[in-house]
């Protein structure tokens, strides 16, 4: 079902939603990126149309909402356990295609992988629903195209919105929230459109040519040259799903305390550490030959698609401008020409 | 809000108690701890292990029963230091079994030779006292195993006795000998093993990774085939649930996939 609202309208439905959902968006804050002067695009709460920042990506993705930085799992007192609570609330997240793929591949993770639902993932993800933002020109570092996760399906989004000059156009696919948009809006024929060209593309290497022959090519030796291991490619992914596990005890109660996890990165220092302290890659260039290969072939083998999204936050982000999709491209010419 | 027991249940991150019924002490940085068990365990599987407050560890399963498991934990960090001051009727906390572990199927009328390298005795000692239980059911069974020094010797009673049903041959990488027995590398006394029949031969390798490789190296130049190797990694399996990540190797969780892999399998992957 289309709908198109003029601003005011779609504001007096996100006044609805509101009732009954925390909606996230990407916003703009002003001068709080880690460099001085410079804005921080990224998600929080929003209430109104004219805080979503709909003319940048976000620094950061929406996967923190579903699995959160810092997550309790359990406090304990005396070795009694009691699992973390959890709250009533629903999510509604605004994000782009690559994004919602991203949630695709955490996922095969944490609902698929291995004998057993993640539960803490699974509690907050059933109580999601997703509002794709169009896009159809894409950011500079983009490469959604070449990974195949410019499109969505419409089961896999509740509405779908095309933000114009004067209103909103959308289709909403989701019955528990139709009546609201009915309220709101006119009905009309809406087509979703998805970015077809990035100005990059990758190629990625052919599977069956992609041999552990190329583990040991020089272009990882650059990586360990450049790369300084600080994490912000694994932390700026929306697909990277790894986590740590801790403890805590209370510094007014010793007896009582919490185990939480929180993001783990391959790129970082003790990623593989065994008790006792051996380490498998110690080399930065081998996290980046892990990394590359755990997106474009990896996961790709274990599920049925590749877990990168191509949505470039991990070049934006990288103090040391290494690109990820000339990885790729490179790794592709190497293996055309023969290792 | 409250959280029913259910929904507890359900939730595999929570550890279940479990009490200390005998400590053995196997070197001086080496424990076994004996605990209450009713999990359903197959040899060379492991458990999360944890004190809350102390974190938690994968441990492998030393030897078990229906009615008790064993643990032996090596002092090298925070939990395990708070674990070796832990006493008979104090509890540790356990959550699993995870891992494959071995399948006693694929040795079952073979001649079974079983390698290990210091701790990696650990994880292939209940698969060795159902050896030593059920010999019938080998055609030939011996171990070799390898330790740094005589100080480091572990499960030093039960060679004894498995000594009086099959061999079992001792080596020191170090001057100090093991009852006067060989001295080297494990690698060097590979040859010394019963390896006539070699089409009828499986073999199991399990210990540090330098010790691994070489061993097999070894096996690989007395005609040994890479898919009657076995071999039993150990990464940092920290989750136990292919969630974490940590003991990836290229599209292997070493939790769940491994830790148990024929050779020939996993030859060609590398962290």
């Amino acid at each position: 079902m289309g709908f198109n609202f003029s601003k005011n309208e779609f504001n007096q439905l996100l006044e609805s939603l509101d009732q009954e959902y925390q909606i996230y968006a990407p916003v703009r804050k002003k001068k709080k990126d880690s460099f001085s002067a410079n804005d921080l695009i990224t998600y929080d709460l929003v209430k109104s149309l004219e805080e979503i920042e709909l003319t940048a990506k976000s620094k950061y993705s929406a996967k923190e909402i579903v699995f959160p930085i810092r997550e309790t799992l359990f406090h304990f007192v005396e070795g009694e356990q009691f699992m973390a609570s959890d709250t009533d609330d629903k999510y509604i997240i605004f994000l782009r295609p690559c994004d919602r793929n991203a949630f695709k591949r955490l996922d095969k993770i944490f609902l698929e992988n291995g004998p057993e639902e993640d539960i803490y993932y699974k509690r907050l993800r059933e109580k999601v629903k997703f509002f794709v933002i169009e896009c159809t020109t894409g950011f500079d570092s983009c490469f959604c195209v070449s990974m195949d996760s410019n499109t969505v399906e419409s089961r896999d989004y509740s509405a779908f919105l095309r933000f114009e000059e004067d209103g909103v156009s959308c289709e909403v696919n989701d019955q528990d929230l139709a009546a609201e948009f009915e309220a709101q809006a006119k009905e009309i024929d809406f087509e979703p459109e998805f970015i077809r060209k990035n100005k990059i593309e990758v190629n990625l290497p052919d599977r069956d040519k992609l041999t552990n022959e190329v583990f040991e090519h020089q272009l990882w030796t650059e990586y360990s040259q450049r790369c300084i291991a600080c994490g912000r490619c694994n932390t700026s992914c929306p697909t990277c799903s790894c986590f740590t596990v801790k403890d805590v005890l209370y510094d007014e109660n010793k007896k009582s305390g919490e185990r939480f996890r929180r993001w783990a990165g391959c790129h970082i220092d003790g990623f593989t550490e065994m008790a006792g302290g051996h380490n498998f890659r110690e080399e930065y260039g081998d996290r980046m030959r892990y990394k590359t290969m755990h997106k474009i072939y990896d996961f790709g083998e274990r599920f049925d698609f590749d877990m990168c999204v191509g949505c470039g936050r991990c070049d934006d982000v990288c103090p040391e401008y290494i690109s990820f999709s000339k990885c790729i491209n490179k790794l592709s010419t190497i293996i055309e020409e023969g290792v | 809000m409250a959280l029913t027991a259910e929904k507890s249940l359900k939730n595999p991150y929570l550890s279940q108690k479990a009490e200390i019924l005998e400590i053995f002490q196997e070197t001086e940085i080496e424990y076994t701890f004996r605990l209450e068990s009713d999990f359903e365990l197959n040899f060379g599987q492991f458990l999360e292990v944890s004190i809350p407050g102390y974190g938690e560890a994968p441990i492998s399963v030393s030897n078990f029963t229906d009615q008790w498991l064993e643990l032996t934990i090596r002092e090298v960090g925070k939990l395990t230091d708070k674990i070796h001051n832990l006493e008979t009727g104090d509890f540790l906390y356990l959550r699993g079994p995870y891992g494959n572990g071995f399948d006693f199927e694929n040795y079952r009328d073979k001649n079974l030779i079983i390698a290990a390298g210091g701790t990696g005795l650990a994880p292939v000692r209940s698969l060795i006292e159902y050896a030593n239980n059920n010999l019938d059911q080998l055609s030939d069974f011996e171990v070799l195993a390898g330790f740094k020094d005589a100080g480091s010797l572990l499960f030093e009673r039960d060679i004894n006795r498995w000594r009086q049903n099959f061999d079992v041959l001792l080596t020191v990488d170090k001057t100090c000998d093991i009852w006067g027995e060989c001295v080297g590398l494990i690698t060097e006394h590979i040859a010394e093993l019963h390896l006539a029949d070699i089409e009828n031969t499986e073999v199991i390798v399990v210990g540090p990774p330098p010790m691994m490789k070489y061993s097999i190296i070894e096996f690989q130049k007395l005609g040994v085939p890479d898919d009657q190797i076995w071999v039993s990694y150990e990464r940092k399996m920290h989750c136990g649930l292919g969630k974490c990540g940590h003991c990836k190797i290229e599209d292997n969780y070493v939790c769940i996939d491994g830790p148990v892999y024929n050779y020939a399998e996993v030859k060609e992957i590398r962290d």
